[in-house]
């Protein structure tokens, strides 16, 4: 039940070998290993419990906020071992950025949401650089058309669309390598979702996205590469279109035809 | 047709049991209502209680008489006397022969009850006003003085004013001399505006409620110090850094605990360690402020860990994702979002500290004080104790002071629950 190896010669930017992630007793996450590549956009799906949303916290390491979680294994970035002692995690997380399932964002004016990881982060000298950081995010972010004439607003008025791209918009203001995005669209309307399917399709050039869905129709349309998890294991990964025409492992065969799940 | 037989009845049942659902729920709504009917009806009693018997201390009776500034009794030099000799001259000798001269048949027996009709703090304001204008030194002019409190009682009608009535501190004499003074034209009631400027009194003329107030603020200002920074550090501390374990468990429930504990025994502890251990200064704002923040402190502490587990995990994520420290994420978001709660809960804590007596009893706060402090420093009473000694006296016109005296501390804890609703408003927002 090992992963398939990665073929393609194309750059890893995460590596993740022999991942395991403990809640206490429960073995949440099963030796885990998974390449993930520059600038594709690969899906987690599987059953709920499957262990994709805990993979996907490793990665910038949400799990440390949770009590009693243990990770065991290796975790690297491009290089860099995400859980070594002398990775601080308020770096990292400047470098892996995430979004969630419920649009969040703060109770404050749309531009002061996206200003904030970079005023924390130090990353403008002055305020026209500020500005045109928000304003390029909001860009790549498919909202500055529609907020421009109301940055000042409340960012809790937008529809809930508009409030997960400008939570997509404060994600990339902070210019993470990595972006993770944990459900992103299962609050949206279709409408809404198909706009921010569109947007990770364009946010693939600049930025990797990681993203877990429970929408295999989703998973299809904007991903390059899947991953289909199944009770803390990783059963298979591969080219998407491979995994929706020909999965190897019956068990994905099963989900992806809507026989379990 | 056995059908449709148990059919009706079943339907019928059901009708019953319905009926029956929507009587009791009809006596559970009568019953809650007459619950809450009971308890305004009881506040309205207390309420009308205290300003009816409160509201009169609000005027205090005038006497009107014509005061000549007599250098020979007065006791000064007839020209150009020095201020020191203004200072220490005889008012009282001025007020006697003015009385006198106004009821010229009365004679050397009676007259001690004839001075009694003025207030014996009548020569402050007659000293006030040669001293600010000494060129009235040898002239007559027509002065309203404070009347005693037994002339005050009797003008408001709280005694009888009919002749040889048992409890009627005046006597017929005192009674003849009000009716004519009454006939000249010369009584009459006026805002009582030492109530409210003045310190604590003997005599109930001349009592007021400042000192108290002022010791109150110097109280609250000393425990808004104390345990506004200790209480929101606490509760940030707990709610966001500390390790859930039995350790931070046992300071939570000991936290509650605190907030049950009566507050006589907190004045023990502010006696024991404040005073006797530390050596503070008795009757003190400054003790008094440090036990009151003992006392509110669990109240600030439970209301703003409320207000901080109320702010949605989301935002907490939401600034961890973006690479925010812990203590950012405190600082700029949580801590903002649960102000109101804060703030909320601070000044309810306030309010309680502000109403607190017994422990205040403790630590020597019920001492006579006469002087308005000037600092926390300075031995001081406060509004709710000022409350407890004035009931405590054996005076009529005590009764209606402790009334005024509780309408004043009415309307502080009201403008503070204002403030806390305002705050609230005011910060309120929408996520």
């Amino acid at each position: 039940m090992n992963a398939i190896p990665v073929t393609d010669t194309r750059l890893s930017k995460v590596a993740a070998r022999d991942v395991n992630v403990f809640y206490g007793q429960k073995h949440a996450l099963k030796h885990v290993d998974l390449e993930i590549r520059a600038n594709d956009v690969t899906a987690l799906i599987g059953p709920s419990g499957c262990g994709k949303s805990t993979f996907l916290r490793c990665i910038n390491r949400m799990n440390d906020l949770i009590e009693n979680a243990q990770v065991t294994g290796s975790l690297m970035l491009d290089g860099d071992d995400i859980y070594d002692k002398t990775i601080d995690v308020v770096q990292l997380r400047a470098r892996v950025g995430m979004v969630f399932q419920k649009p969040n964002p703060f109770p404050k004016s749309i531009y002061d949401n996206v200003a904030y990881g970079p005023r924390i982060h130090g990353m403008a000298r002055d305020q026209s650089e500020l500005d045109e950081i928000v304003m390029n995010s909001l860009e790549k972010a498919g909202l500055l058309a529609e907020v421009k004439d109301r940055l000042e607003e409340s960012g809790t008025g937008l529809s809930g669309g508009q409030q997960q791209r400008l939570c997509i918009a404060r994600a990339i203001a902070v210019a993470p390598e990595v972006i993770l995005m944990d459900e992103p669209c299962s609050a949206l309307d279709p409408i809404a979702t198909a706009k921010v399917e569109e947007l990770i399709d364009e946010l693939r050039e600049n930025f990797t996205i990681v993203i877990v869905t429970h929408s295999m129709q989703q998973a299809a349309r904007v991903s390059q590469r899947t991953a289909f998890f199944h009770l803390g294991e990783l059963v298979e990964v591969g080219d998407t279109e491979q995994i929706f025409t020909n999965p190897q492992h019956p068990l994905t065969q099963g989900y992806i035809t809507g026989r379990f799940g | 047709m056995e059908n449709v037989a148990t059919a009706a009845a079943s339907s019928q049942a059901v009708a019953k049991r319905l009926k029956k659902r929507y009587a009791a729920e009809r006596r559970f709504k009568a019953l809650g209502f007459g619950a809450i009917a009971l308890a305004l009806g009881f506040l309205g009693i207390l309420l009308v209680t205290i300003f009816s018997n409160g509201s009169t201390a609000l005027v205090q009776t005038n006497i009107r008489l014509d005061v000549t500034f007599d250098a020979e009794t007065l006791g000064v030099s007839p020209v150009n006397p020095s201020a020191d000799e203004l200072l220490r001259a005889n008012y009282g000798g001025v007020i006697k022969s003015a009385l006198s001269k106004a009821f010229p048949d009365v004679s050397g027996g009676q007259r001690r009850q004839l001075y009694k009709l003025v207030s014996t703090g009548a020569d402050l304001p007659l000293r006030d006003k040669l001293m600010a204008n000494p060129g009235l030194l040898g002239t007559t002019v027509s002065v309203w003085m404070t009347a005693g409190a037994d002339v005050d009682m009797a003008m408001k009608g709280h005694v009888s004013r009919k002749p040889g009535v048992e409890g009627n501190r005046l006597t017929d004499a005192q009674l003849g001399w009000l009716d004519e003074l009454e006939k000249r034209d010369a009584v009459t009631k006026k805002f009582n505006t030492t109530l409210f400027t003045t310190g604590d009194s003997r005599e109930p003329e001349q009592a007021g409620l400042w000192g108290a107030v002022v010791g109150s603020f110097f109280s609250l200002s000393v425990t808004l110090l104390v345990c506004f920074p200790l209480g929101v550090a606490t509760s940030v501390y707990l709610e966001e850094f500390a390790p859930k374990n039995k350790w931070t468990h046992l300071i939570e429930v000991n936290i509650n605990n605190l907030a049950a504990v009566p507050s006589v025994v907190f004045g023990l502890l502010g006696l024991a360690i404040f005073l006797n251990f530390f050596g503070m200064p008795r009757s003190a704002p400054l003790v008094g402020g440090l036990v009151l923040a003992l006392i509110s402190m669990p109240t600030i502490i439970i209301a703003g860990r409320a207000a901080m587990k109320a702010v949605p995990p989301s935002i907490r994520e939401a600034a961890l994702g973006l690479g925010a420290s812990k203590l950012q994420m405190v600082t700029d978001h949580v801590l903002p979002l649960s102000m109101p709660g804060i703030l909320t809960g601070t000044i309810l804590g306030m309010a309680h500290a502000l109403g607190e007596t017994a422990p205040l009893l403790m630590i020597g706060m019920v001492a006579f004080i006469v002087d308005i402090p000037a600092s926390p420093l300075d031995p001081s009473a406060v509004l709710p104790v000022q409350v407890y000694l004035w009931a405590d006296s054996p005076e009529r016109a005590f009764v209606e002071r402790t009334s005024a005296a509780i309408m004043v501390l009415l309307f502080f804890l009201a403008m503070m629950n204002l403030a806390a609703i305002m705050l609230r408003k005011k910060f309120e927002r929408r996520w």
